[in-house]
């Protein structure tokens, strides 16, 4: 079946079975894998995408159900060279260690800001509450997302646990 | 993972999807259910019938003394709405403790209802308020109580030509109220129920008038406990009069053990959030 989707802002028309999964889709027809296939059971968030504004699991949809949607992917989020602020926060707090849940946390915690600028601690862990992390143990990931809202907001991130 | 091949249509209208509808098919909506058992081929229809595009299914809206959510309107937007919170807050609860953010930004009430898993969180709030399912197909519509709609495991009172188009909620008069609330899977609220409660009540002259509580994640279905409300009515709803009703929480309900307890442990946990819920719905009246 032709499908025909904007995915981060460029429009695709692409042949495909109707069971070709989204998070397939844009890995494999597209050749974008910054979007990751963790669990495959819709469970690890690593191959959350935006569809039409709302955080997703890619691997839980059908790319015949995007058909005229508008996608955007970790490869999208960056302003060209420029990381976008969720990125620099897990650059600047280490909110990764082997990077693999990423991309998936970073699009949901863009989300997440997008939705509330000025999240609490609950707030931001509820709103990853479906993307797993293997090896942080979420805690440097809730410091990248806080950085990240307050330069979101414009204001100074607060400091490192390492520097307090 | 991929499912197995299947034929794919895109009805758009209720009419197309009635005609496509068969034994062999099965109805896609958000997909959060129907999409990972197809994925894990424990599931394999050879036509999936998508009404996601079908127009003017996806709204929540009050007429005729009810609320109605069409069989598009998303989990979050359930939680979210304000008629739905001020005369079912115990689905709107439900529905923002189904799956995670994303899960709510796809499944659909509806889906969640027609998919009759034994441990959803909707289904147990949709009985406790008395909703009404409405399944329509190529010869007509019928409602059904969705106290009688959980017909047993993942079996719903759907047949294979039917699809549930909307759920119809009473709104909440006088003296009413509902709540529910849970233990996750993975703790706290989320994932799917361990055990789960809702319930509704009424109260008038500082007596419960009525009463209906329902039970999730525990027994074979999520299903009305008729000996908890019965005894819950007439009583003053005071802590103690709860917990002589939540003693009755096991009454007809035969306890599953699984991966999350024992049969005792999950015993215990149903009286446990039968009680919570109650006291919930008693302080919001």
């Amino acid at each position: 079946m032709e499908v025909s989707l904007t995915v981060n802002g460029r429009a695709v028309t692409s042949d495909v079975e109707p069971r070709t999964l989204l998070v397939h889709f844009i890995r494999e027809h597209l050749r974008l894998t910054g979007t990751h296939v963790g669990c495959e059971t819709g469970y690890c968030g690593a191959c959350t995408v935006h569809v039409d504004g709302k955080a997703v699991k890619s691997c839980t949809m059908f790319a015949v159900q995007a058909d005229g949607a508008d996608i955007l992917t970790i490869e999208g989020v960056a302003n060209d060279d420029v990381l976008h602020p969720v990125q620099e926060g897990f650059w600047e707090r280490h909110g990764l260690q082997c990077g693999f849940c990423t991309p998936g946390m970073i699009m949901s915690s863009i989300a997440l800001l997008e939705a509330n600028r000025t999240p609490t601690e609950t707030e931001i862990r509820h709103g990853i509450e479906g993307n797993l992390c293997r090896c942080t143990g979420y805690h440097n990931i809730v410091r990248s997302v806080q950085y990240a809202a307050a330069v979101m907001r414009g204001e100074e991130p607060p400091p490192p646990d390492w520097e307090t | 993972m991929y499912p197995r091949e299947f034929d794919y249509v895109a009805p758009a209208s209720l009419e197309e999807a009635f005609v496509a509808l068969g034994d062999d098919a099965k109805v896609l909506a958000g997909g959060m259910s129907l999409i990972p058992l197809m994925k894990l081929r424990l599931l394999s229809p050879g036509l999936i019938v998508d009404i996601g595009r079908i127009p003017g299914l996806d709204s929540i809206e009050e007429a005729d003394g009810h609320i109605t959510i069409g069989a598009l309107v998303r989990h979050a937007d359930t939680a979210s709405n304000p008629l739905v919170t001020a005369n079912a807050a115990a689905l709107a609860v439900a529905a923002s403790m189904t799956g995670d953010v994303q899960v709510r930004n796809r499944g659909t009430t509806c889906g969640s209802a027609a998919h009759a898993d034994i441990a959803a969180d909707q289904p147990a709030a949709l009985i406790a308020c008395g909703a009404t399912m409405v399944a329509r197909s190529a010869s007509g519509s019928r409602e059904i109580a969705a106290a009688g709609f959980f017909v047993d495991t993942l079996t719903s009172a759907l047949t294979p030509a039917e699809v549930l188009t909307a759920i119809k909620l009473p709104k909440a008069g006088p003296g009413e109220a509902s709540a529910y609330d849970k233990l996750g899977r993975r703790g706290g609220h989320s994932d799917y129920a361990v055990a789960g409660a809702a319930a509704w009540v009424k109260k008038s002259n500082g007596m419960v008038e009525a009463a209906r509580v329902a039970l999730t994640g525990v027994g074979t279905k999520p299903m009305l406990l008729e000996g908890v409300g019965s005894a819950l009515v007439g009583a003053d709803g005071s802590d103690a009069a709860v917990a002589a009703a939540s003693a009755h929480a096991l009454d007809a309900v035969t306890v599953l053990e699984d991966l999350y307890g024992s049969e005792e442990y999950k015993g215990h946990l149903a009286k446990v959030f039968v009680a919570r819920a109650m006291k919930k719905a008693l302080a919001a009246v």
